[in-house]
């Protein structure tokens, strides 16, 4: 078990998380998989807005780890570390 | 006694209501605001109507999901009703077919997805199983992805035994005498023309299927160019576009009740996706194809939209109804036959679907 991470929501995923925008989550395992693992545990639903089955992140949602896309710093792999602020957005993307 | 009819669109889910045998309606919503609603089903068996949606959730993803209450509120299951196995590597990209099996099969929903996949839910969709025959095909890798995506969108359970029909963009279409289990083409007198070979063993865009209403075995086939009919499930088919003035198209759909009786919409063609002429007209065979008859009465003139592949349905009422929808938010009904449409609602998002349904 690693430290608690601050995982920060929009708007339009709130009521995913009980209408919460912050929630704290402590992965067992210092990555953003092992975040996505802990969140899935509580808050399946979620969790299925951020990854797809096959355990890929969706093409038009960014997650950034204090600020860093996580596309380029290891996908799934990028380090969460205790502390770590991570923050889901949508990407520009629709008509 | 009232009508539902539920509009599936790109950006949410409308539902018109009648309450005098389809001579109004009145437009509640939008339900799912935002969503593409590309697959829409009203289940009808229960103790209460469903009404099941195949939504893509803007960025975050598509599933299924269910009101039990006409749209106030909403359901979904927590690990996703339609989630592949692990060992499939896959995901769902897209939901593009709901259908609720027969009386006879309560709870049963078939739903048909991208990429190419059949899935079976025996609780009313709440949870869909992949259904391994189809997906496991030799065939499989071959079926290459139409401009929509590549999708199982037809999906035709046999009224009473445990035949299954499905047709593919493309692929063409399939079928199972068991149930599932085994599967093989029957595409035999269907054309393909974006392949070098013109009559193949498989891979034909088909658009959409429609069984008759007397004959099971009988079925009608609106191609990427071409209308034909089979007589023996699919075992051969033959053209029945003679008569239409063009034989490219989406929907076709047939009567409930009476044998011989479907309905198409003409487009151009694959590269001039409008009605001939800019004329929106419904076309309707009573004699299994030999024979079309254009209907336009309460159809625009100066009409350059289209008409997709689940845009068009019929209901269970007598006589049969006719719904039809188009990529710009029109939704036209008809209370008999076809022979009269009238302007449902209007300047909705780009309609993907529709599905009615009578209610108790």
């Amino acid at each position: 078990m690693t430290g608690a991470v601050e995982v920060l929501l929009p708007g339009v995923l709130a009521d995913l998380a009980g209408g919460a925008r912050r929630l704290e989550v402590r992965p067992a395992e210092a990555t953003l998989a092992g975040l996505l693992d802990a969140l899935a545990a509580d808050h399946p639903v979620l969790e299925r807005r951020i990854r797809d089955e096959a355990g890929a992140l969706r093409r038009f949602v960014n997650v950034y780890v204090d600020g860093d896309d996580v596309r380029f710093t290891g996908g799934l792999a990028a380090a969460v570390p205790g502390g770590a602020v991570v923050q889901v957005l949508p990407s520009v993307a629709g008509g | 006694m009232a009508d539902l009819l539920a509009i599936g669109t790109r950006k949410g889910l409308w539902l018109a209501h009648s309450d005098d045998d389809r001579r109004t309606w009145t437009i509640d919503g939008p339900h799912l605001l935002s969503q593409e609603v590309a697959a829409v089903g009203v289940d009808v068996r229960g103790p209460v109507p469903r009404v099941l949606a195949g939504v893509q959730y803007g960025h975050w993803g598509p599933t299924v999901t269910w009101s039990d209450d006409l749209g106030r509120t909403w359901s979904e299951t927590d690990e996703g009703a339609i989630r592949f196995p692990a060992d499939t590597g896959a995901a769902l990209a897209r939901v593009w077919q709901l259908r609720p099996d027969t009386a006879e099969r309560p709870g049963v929903v078939w739903a048909g997805c991208e990429p190419h996949s059949l899935w079976r839910s025996d609780d009313g969709g709440r949870t869909f199983t992949l259904v391994r025959g189809l997906w496991d095909h030799p065939h499989r890798p071959t079926w290459a992805p139409g401009s929509g995506g590549g999708a199982v969108h037809t999906v035709l359970p046999h009224p009473t035994g445990d035949r299954v029909l499905v047709a593919m963009s493309t692929g063409g279409v399939y079928v199972s005498d068991d149930g599932g289990e085994e599967w093989e083409p029957r595409n035999s007198g269907i054309s393909a023309v974006f392949l070098p070979e013109p009559a193949p063993e498989y891979g034909q865009c088909v658009h959409k299927v429609a069984a008759d209403a007397g004959d099971p075995d009988r079925f009608y086939a609106q191609n990427h160019f071409g209308v034909f009919r089979t007589d023996d499930a699919g075992g051969s088919w033959t053209s029945i576009a003679g008569g239409l003035p063009a034989d490219f198209g989406f929907p076709v759909v047939t009567s409930p009740r009476t044998p011989g009786t479907a309905w198409v919409v003409p487009l151009v063609a694959d590269a001039e996706r409008v009605p001939p002429g800019g004329r929106l007209r419904v076309h309707r065979t009573r004699d299994a194809g030999a024979t079309w008859t254009e209907l336009g009465t309460g159809l625009p003139d100066g009409s350059w939209t289209a008409v997709l592949r689940d845009a068009v349905c019929v209901d269970e009422a007598d006589p049969t109804g006719v719904h039809v929808g188009t990529r710009d938010g029109c939704v036209y009904a008809s209370a008999d036959e076809g022979d009269t449409f009238a302007l449902v609602v209007g300047h909705l998002p780009d309609v993907l679907c529709v599905r009615a349904a009578r209610l108790p």
